[in-house]
């Protein structure tokens, strides 16, 4: 279970300040591949850094998560995101195609044969987002039951 | 008959002296009748010359006893008192204030040329407004000889102020515009959608402008996009500060000849934008309403704008066109209903006037052309009108058909509660799928009233009526929880939207037009 989410990376960093205006985003942080997001704290005094994993600017931090850091458990893949991360125009496609799907990442999982549930959520949340964020409508699928 | 005073006559004798054409001469006496310049050249040349040969006429004495009546052939030399006249002739002299506009370019021939630079571009119009540009210099020179003039004046106690000079604009198009108001067979007036240009060049003097830069260099800002930095406009503010002492010492009075005359570029027309008005219909959901290109490449064929557009482009024979509406929607939304408000104002059209039966022809034209799109009321309208349309992109309400899935399996009754609510308040973070468009921000909307139509376990119908400015689809699925409230926080469930339908856009304009 998780018991805080800090985004207060380091002294005199926190994400939260992050602001953005206008069209082109401006003020918003650059971030690489290695910049961390937020420490995840759990119950059992686990910690757990979530790291960007790509570039691009930081647009929005999902305060939500503050006050209900259940969510990342219970909704990853919508109210439970972290961030909202945007690539540079020229990179979108190239960030995309070195994200991995799940199957992929399950694998690296197995492979390396350690527990990190919490990443694996943020992942995933990423890679949705960042598709979203292409040039491309909204796809309405077709759900079955 | 010219009205010229004995005033007038030094002012006639200094100008012809210093080789203005007749035209010219005209207007630093301040004629005012625009048929005088309309005479040719010969008639008012002998009237003028007649004019000043009558204030000597009972005791000048001439060395070479020439006859001094109106007579004598404008041809020769003549010699009044110690003052050698040289009459500007046609060719051979350029008026050196003009530089030809009043002098060749008055007669009728050219007149013809402009027409038949008119007729050849094939526009429609009853009347037409004339626009002339002369090259800056000319002002340049036109203060030089109002001020070589001015001394004249002066030394006789009168006044001559520069607003009283004709323009040679005004002269010009005094000159022309009857010949061409003819061959055209329309009128020619001050105001008109169509408007025919005639610029005129001078290369020659272009540097005539120069010294200006330096006595009032804080005229001419230099601009990256204009050629020159010696505009009209700059020109005549730095003629207007420059004190009179400083422009006698860096540009003669009067003005030197010139060796050419002037150029006449390309006549252009150009009619003003006409708007036509109408509401659509999209009925596929492969439609983007605008081409939607990428990088260069067509990303899906065809678009609501061409299919309106290309019928009217061709049948007002415009050179292109902007097509602007109350709001959009997405490439995978039908507008259903009465239809979505739009304008398109066709640029440079060639073909200005239809009546009503030939508008029906053309919604018929592109109601014909595709079944993805239909248009109704479509009319002509004014300019501001479209104004109304863009007021109702803010503040009219918008009505809406949704598909909905929900993950948990639902019943009939459990729809009942969302027609209940009523004007429901939701903050709508900028979509993800626009954010890399639009600035983050939050939207407050309200969504006025729904009613449901249930299906199966996991689909309905949702029938809403929103603000305007309402994302429909970030208020079902939630949008990452960054719309709220949002539908499947009321449901209680996951849900999703698989189709959605534009019901009505409310807002009254266009007027109809009843079949």
């Amino acid at each position: 279970k998780i018991k805080n989410i800090n985004f207060q990376i380091s002294d005199g960093c926190s994400l939260l300040k992050n602001k953005v205006s206008g069209k082109s985003k401006r003020g918003g942080q650059s971030l690489t591949e290695f910049a961390p997001l937020c420490r995840i704290t759990c119950t059992d005094e686990q910690e757990y850094t979530v790291f960007s994993c790509i570039r691009g600017r930081l647009l929005e931090v999902n305060e939500a998560i503050l006050n209900k850091p259940d969510l990342l458990l219970e909704k990853p893949s919508t109210e439970g995101y972290i961030v909202v991360i945007l690539p540079k125009f020229e990179e979108s496609k190239s960030v995309t195609e070195g994200l991995l799907t799940r199957e992929q990442y399950e694998d690296v999982l197995t492979k390396r044969n350690q527990q990190e549930p919490c990443l694996l959520t943020s992942i995933c949340t990423l890679k949705l987002l960042t598709e979203s964020l292409l040039n491309q409508p909204l796809k309405l699928k077709k759900k079955t039951s | 008959m010219l009205s010229l005073k004995e005033k007038d006559r030094p002012i006639v004798r200094k100008l012809l002296c210093a080789g203005c054409c007749v035209r010219c001469v005209l207007r630093f006496c301040c004629v005012g009748t625009s048929s005088a310049y309309r005479r040719s050249y010969q008639d008012l040349h002998k009237e003028l010359l007649a004019f000043i040969s009558e204030e000597n006429s009972p005791q000048s004495h001439d060395a070479s006893g020439e006859e001094k009546s109106s007579d004598a052939p404008p041809n020769k030399r003549m010699r009044i008192d110690e003052d050698s006249v040289t009459a500007a002739q046609t060719d051979s002299d350029i008026c050196p204030v003009c530089l030809g506009v009043l002098q060749d370019f008055c007669d009728p021939s050219f007149a013809e040329q402009v027409s038949d630079a008119v007729k050849k571009q094939q526009y429609e119009f009853d009347s037409l407004v004339l626009t002339v540009s002369l090259p800056a210099q000319l002002s340049v020179r036109e203060h030089s000889c109002w001020l070589h003039v001015k001394k004249e004046v002066r030394e006789k106690s009168m006044c001559l102020g520069k607003d009283d000079v004709i323009q040679v604009k005004d002269a010009f198009k005094w000159a022309v515009q009857g010949k061409i108001g003819q061959e055209l067979g329309a009128a020619v007036v001050a105001n008109s959608p169509c408007e025919v240009s005639i610029s005129f060049i001078h290369p020659e003097t272009e540097e005539d402008c120069h010294f200006l830069a330096h006595t009032c260099p804080d005229c001419f800002k230099p601009t990256k996009n204009k050629a020159s930095v010696f505009t009209r406009m700059a020109v005549v503010k730095a003629l207007e500060k420059i004190s009179e002492e400083k422009f006698s010492r860096h540009y003669p009075c009067p003005p030197k000849k010139a060796n050419t005359r002037c150029t006449a570029l390309d006549t252009t027309c150009l009619h003003t934008s006409v708007f036509i008005a109408g509401r659509y219909n999209k009925f596929s959901r492969e439609l983007p309403q605008t081409p939607w290109v990428i990088d260069g490449e067509r990303r899906m064929d065809g678009s609501v704008e061409e299919l309106i557009a290309a019928p009217l482009l061709s049948s007002f024979r415009a050179d292109g066109f902007n097509f602007s509406s109350s709001g959009r929607e997405d490439v995978d939304v039908r507008t259903l209903g009465n239809g979505r408000p739009f304008a398109v104002e066709l640029l440079n059209p060639h073909r200005a006037k239809f009546n009503r039966a030939e508008i029906k022809q053309l919604q018929e034209t592109i109601n014909q052309s595709s079944d993805k799109i239909r248009v109704r009321d479509l009319q002509i309208v004014t300019r501001d009108a479209t104004s109304r349309m863009k007021e109702g992109e803010e503040e009219k309400t918008k009505t809406y058909s949704a598909l909905i899935w929900t993950q948990k399996a639902i019943e009939s009754p459990d729809l009942e509660f969302l027609a209940n609510i009523k004007d429901l308040r939701i903050a709508q973070k900028t979509p993800l799928r626009v954010l890399h468009r639009r600035p983050l921000a939050v939207r407050q909307r309200l969504v006025h009233s729904m009613t449901t139509i249930y299906l199966d376990k996991h689909h309905f119908t949702l029938k809403l009526c929103t603000q305007a400015g309402t994302y429909i689809k970030e208020f079902v699925h939630g949008d990452f929880g960054r719309t709220k409230p949002n539908l499947c926080d009321l449901m209680k469930t996951d849900a999703d939207i698989l189709e959605l339908d534009v019901e009505s856009v409310d807002i009254d304009w266009p007027p109809a037009i009843p079949d």
